[in-house]
């Protein structure tokens, strides 16, 4: 039932239209980022806003080919694209060349290409493809199970170069799997890790346990309405640990303390599994549950933390969470980053005529921290137009993912959406110091061929299978 | 098909509404409320001010002022920040031409137009007074504070070390240095670099287009505090150590002088020497050129890097491993005719026991107590009886290095028996192939460090401390563990007595004692005379001694290069030492007057 389409009619140039716009946007910033009164000829290729016009000259025609390809060939050889790039990520850990202390790059002549950045389609079009079938059903945990496979088996391949912070990108596929249908306390519990872990690593591990308890306590206590069963039981564990301690304070030290601990969490479960059966609560038992699972949690991320992560990794969540403050030390980008968009004010320094962007002083400028020039050069103002073609480019891939006939387009497209808003998210977020440093492009704005090149094919392969809705129902 | 999850779809939106409200209310928080941030607003920058604390001090064992610091000031620039200006008037104030004005800026820009690097190093105090004045006129430009060293003495260069810039290899590996750091280079300087240096400090002010401080930057909230130096004190006893440049003088060679109760350095004398405050400041790169290129080496620190054979000073040490080995004792008589096979003697007395041995530095004797020590019967073969006797060398410290708080001390060579096995091939040495070994010549090399060290261990009767040159750096005014603990010789006590003995008569043995000419009123000198063979040119003169006698207050090892004998140079110029040290002064003038004469350099160059 082929309905051939003039694609020239039917793509969705608004989308093309901010691609653009944010890649002209994306180009001014790099100029103006290694800006120097001395060279200030456009087209120098030996400055990198002279390799970024090459880089965004040949992502249009990338784009081009993309939309030339037919979209049957991104279904049908998904399975194909996926075991390449995995292929190429086995292979750059063997033959890639380290940069950063990271063998995250192929070198070809002077350019450099991360198969990182092309893992990200390529994963998107496969968990598209998994999940396309009507059989596959997420509240199944074997299907679940696969689909996390799917894409964590780049993310795997990209720790081990180590590049964390484009692993961590994948986490994005959680809302894709939200999206098809994956059970949302699995995302709840999920938002849930993320803020004991800051908690863990603010707090001692003892008092987040021990608000955990009091706060499931109360929750039980007030959603129950049943008040004198729970009390009584906290008042004859509050008498055995008071006797404990008063023991061991002015008897006989004999260890009161933890012996009534002990008898305490025996008669807190007795009674616990007792309340449950009596009134019949089986929600208490999840909570229950779930509070046993968040205890266990906290002490594993404090050993992991502590344990696992490299100094310098930790030094950035804690300078983040404000428990280190070393301005020229570790936390020293950041701190640069503030003092360039803070600087900035509500309408910024102008163009070109940034101060703190041209210390040099934040490593990564062009890169990483290419929104410290947006925001010192055009502001408060310039940040809010750049947020917003930001939000009028996902809004857009929204509402294009939904006019999908097809569940592979649709889910394609709400993978691009999550891709790049979790790229928009926590980049921004850095540089303002809401999240922790994780060294990941600004999509289209960042300089570097490879991300631009990723992000375009990303992009467009959805265009093209928006192009074709009509076409063809896969 | 309908779409079980479409209202998911809100969700998502929902959560896409909340990130960009909270990007949002921090960017308007940073960029809009907070004051701190919007005062650099109106085109002002930051400049980074470091603060360089004041290095740690150091002083001699009697509390005596070593090194201090004195300022020194750098103009630096911000290419990016200057402006027209008068040029001419700039360089008159700063005394430099206008090429070179040129020059510098064009330096400067190469490295960063926006970041301050230094545009004139360590300018006068005067200078500095000149051109603050007129500061305001000349905005990118401003003056950084830093401290120079200063020596007291123009001596103990060896010791004290010096300071220089970092290179690029450090400011790579450490992150602690910035281009334009300093750090210590050689010497106390680079042993205990982390406890002088202190920790530097920063000031971020808000600075406006002209270059003037507007303030500081969100009140000193990011500000570190500089924190100076701790203090040094070294175990050198800085009037002999004067002392003993003064005799080294016109002489190259060395003294190294220990207390043996303690192993702390009392002089370390490396000759020719040169005046620390050479390397100091601007003239350093020039001075340090020179030095480098003088062919009597001054840099070379010779007390701790040369390697000679010990020569007859290595006796007293053969005579005590042949003693502890049971194949010798006080009372042996080796016989002397004179000489012993190939290797050939003076005329003395025949036969010696130890002590005499000792005292008339009989070749044939120890050659003989050595060929017994590798042909004990109690060894299955030669090899192991030689591995038994290296063993007690590096006991003693020969061979490897000793471990103190000098940067560049060298290992010395004792070889190993497969070294020979190599040589002559396994089993086909005896003693007889390397007797030469008995009487310290052949193969092995010593540093004069470690033959003082040595020395020290035979005052001691039997142990030694690690020498050192810092007595306590820091606060806790403790000495470091690793040179509080002994270093056992493994030779029992009382065969000490016959050696030093024969020590104490090479001075006061009258006829025929090597070093009869050497001894000063009311102190018993224990020493040894050596000839280190110098297969470049005229032998060099060795002396090792301790005293007092009973105990010891000073050890010291003497080199003079191309002196011939030990009595004749080493031997007086180690009495006059330890006269200085142990009386405070010298009673014996003219032989005072006869070493400060001699020029062995002038006379080296003659030939």
């Amino acid at each position: 039932m082929k309905r051939s389409v003039n694609i020239l009619l039917s793509v969705d140039w608004l989308t093309i239209g901010v691609y653009l716009l944010l890649v002209f946007l994306g180009w001014l910033n790099i100029y103006a980022a290694v800006y120097d009164e001395q060279h200030p000829s456009v087209i120098d290729f030996s400055q990198r806003y002279g390799k970024q016009l090459v880089w965004v000259f040949a992502a249009l025609v990338i784009a081009l080919i993309v939309m030339l390809v037919d979209n049957r060939i991104y279904f049908f050889f998904s399975w194909f694209i996926y075991g390449g790039v995995v292929l190429l990520l086995v292979l750059v850990l063997i033959i890639g060349k380290e940069i950063n202390g990271a063998k995250a790059w192929f070198e070809f002549g002077g350019v450099g290409l991360q198969p990182s950045e092309f893992a990200k389609f390529a994963t998107a079009l496969v968990v598209a493809r998994y999940l396309h079938s009507p059989a596959i059903n997420l509240t199944r945990p074997r299907d679940l199970m696969t689909a996390v496979a799917l894409f964590m088996t780049p993310v795997m391949l990209i720790i081990l170069q180590p590049d964390l912070g484009t692993a961590v990108v994948f986490i994005s596929f959680f809302f894709v799997l939200f999206r098809a249908g994956m059970s949302p306390y699995i995302l709840f519990s999920g938002l849930l890790m993320i803020i004991l872990f800051l908690l863990t690593i603010l707090f001692d591990d003892l008092f987040v346990a021990i608000g955990l308890v009091i706060l499931a306590f109360i929750i039980v206590v007030l959603q129950s309405r049943k008040f004198l069963p729970p009390l009584t039981g906290l008042a004859v564990i509050a008498a055995l640990v008071a006797g404990g301690w008063l023991t061991d304070r002015y008897l006989i030290n004999i260890g009161g303390i933890e012996v009534a601990i002990i008898i305490s969490l025996l008669i807190a479960g007795l009674g616990l599994s007792w309340f449950i059966f009596r009134y019949k609560l089986k929600w208490v038992m999840v909570i229950y549950l779930f509070l046993l699972g968040s205890i266990m949690y906290i002490y594993t991320v404090d050993y992991a933390f502590n344990n696992l992560l490299r100094p310098h990794q930790q030094t950035r969540i804690n300078i983040i969470l404000g428990i280190e403050s070393d301005p020229l030390g570790k936390g020293y980008n950041l701190n640069q980053s503030l003092i360039s968009i803070g600087s900035g004010g509500f309408s910024g320094k102008g163009y070109l005529q940034g101060t703190q962007t041209k210390f040099r002083f934040v490593p990564e400028q062009s890169t990483d921290f290419i929104f410290c020039t947006v925001g010192e050069e055009w502001g408060f103002i310039g940040s809010i137009a750049v947020i917003g073609i930001y939000l009028l480019l996902f809004f857009r891939l929204i509402v294009l993912a939904e006019r999908q006939k097809s569940a592979f387009a649709r889910i394609y497209g709400y993978s691009v959406f999550s891709i790049l808003f979790f790229h928009f998210f926590i980049n921004i977020g850095m540089t303002i110091g809401l999240v922790p440093v994780i060294g990941i492009p600004l999509p289209f704005l960042s300089y570097g061929g490879s991300s631009l090149w990723g992000f375009t094919i990303l992009l467009f392969v959805f265009l093209r299978l928006d192009a074709s809705r009509t076409e063809y129902l896969l | 098909m309908k779409d079980p999850f479409i209202n998911r779809k809100y969700i998502l939106v929902l959560m896409i509404m909340l990130a960009s409200l909270m990007l949002l209310a921090r960017l308007f928080y940073i960029q809009v409320i907070d004051d701190s941030y919007r005062a650099s607003a109106e085109s002002n920058v930051l400049r980074f001010v470091t603060h360089y604390p004041a290095r740690g001090l150091i002083y001699d064992r009697n509390g005596r002022l070593l090194v201090s610091n004195k300022a020194a000031y750098d103009v630096m620039v911000i290419p990016g920040q200057t402006t027209v200006l008068d040029t001419v008037e700039f360089c008159e104030l700063a005394g430099i031409t206008v090429e070179s004005f040129r020059d510098r800026i064009r330096v400067a820009r190469r490295y960063s137009r926006m970041a301050p690097s230094v545009f004139l190093k360590q300018i006068s105090a005067e200078t500095f007074g000149v051109l603050q004045e007129k500061m305001y006129r000349f905005p990118g430009f401003y003056v950084q504070t830093r401290t120079l060293r200063e020596y007291a003495k123009p001596v103990a260069a060896h010791i004290l070390g010096y300071v220089g810039e970092v290179d690029d290899n450090i400011v790579h590996s450490n992150p602690y240095y910035k281009p334009g750091d300093y750090i210590g280079i050689t010497g106390i300087e680079k042993s205990y670099e982390e406890q002088l240096r202190g920790r530097k400090g920063v000031n971020i002010y808000l600075v406006d287009v002209h270059g003037r401080i507007k303030g500081s930057f969100r009140d000193g909230e990011n500000d570190t505090v500089a924190f100076a130096g701790s203090d040094i004190v070294s175990t050198i006893d800085i009037d002999l150590q004067e002392y003993g440049e003064l005799l080294m003088k016109n002489k190259s060679g060395s003294i190294v002088a220990i207390e043996p109760s303690t192993g702390e350095v009392l002089a370390l004398v490396s000759s020719p020497g040169y005046d620390p405050s050479l390397l100091v400041g601007r003239v350093r790169s020039d001075n340090f050129r020179q030095l480098e290129q003088d062919t009597l080496k001054p840099l070379f620190n010779r007390a701790l890097m040369a390697s000679y054979p010990p020569g007859s000073t290595f006796k007293p040490v053969v005579g005590l491993i042949a003693l502890q080995e049971k194949v010798i004792t006080a009372g042996t008589g080796f016989g002397c005719s004179p000489g012993y096979l190939f290797v050939g003697c003076h005329s003395h007395p025949s036969p010696l026991n130890l002590a005499d041995a000792i005292m008339h530095s009989c070749n044939s004797y120890f050659c003989q107590a050595f060929r017994r020590t590798l042909e004990n019967g109690v060894y299955s073969s030669v090899s192991e009886a030689y591995e038994r006797w290296r063993k007690y060398l590096t006991d003693f410290g020969f061979g490897n290095r000793l471990n103190t708080d000098f940067t560049n001390e060298l290992p010395g060579f004792i070889p190993q028996s497969t070294y020979y096995d190599r040589y002559y091939g396994a089993g086909r040495w005896r003693a007889l192939t390397v007797i030469s070994l008995g009487i310290g010549q052949g193969e092995i090399g010593t540093t004069p460090l470690q033959m003082a060290s040595m020395t020290a261990a035979i005052a001691n009767r039997g142990y030694f401390y690690t020498p050192h040159i810092v007595r306590s750096a820091g606060d806790t005014g403790e000495t470091p563990t690793q040179f509080t603990g002994r270093h056992m010789t493994g030779i029992d006590s009382t065969n000490f007595i016959p050696v030093i003995e024969g020590m104490d008569l090479v001075v006061s043995g009258g006829p025929g004692a090597t070093a009869r000419h050497i001894g000063i009123p009311g102190v018993t000198i224990c020493g040894k005379t050596g000839t280190a063979e110098n297969p470049h040119g005229k032998d060099h003169s060795v002396f090792i001694a301790f005293a007092p006698k009973e105990s010891p207050r000073i050890a010291i090892a003497v080199y003079v290069e191309n002196a011939g004998f030990g009595s004749t140079m080493a031997a007086p110029i180690a009495s006059l030492m330890m006269e200085k040290y142990l009386t405070g002064k010298i009673h014996n003038r003219w032989r005072e007057e006869n070493i400060l004469g001699l020029n062995l350099i002038a006379v080296e160059e003659e030939r």
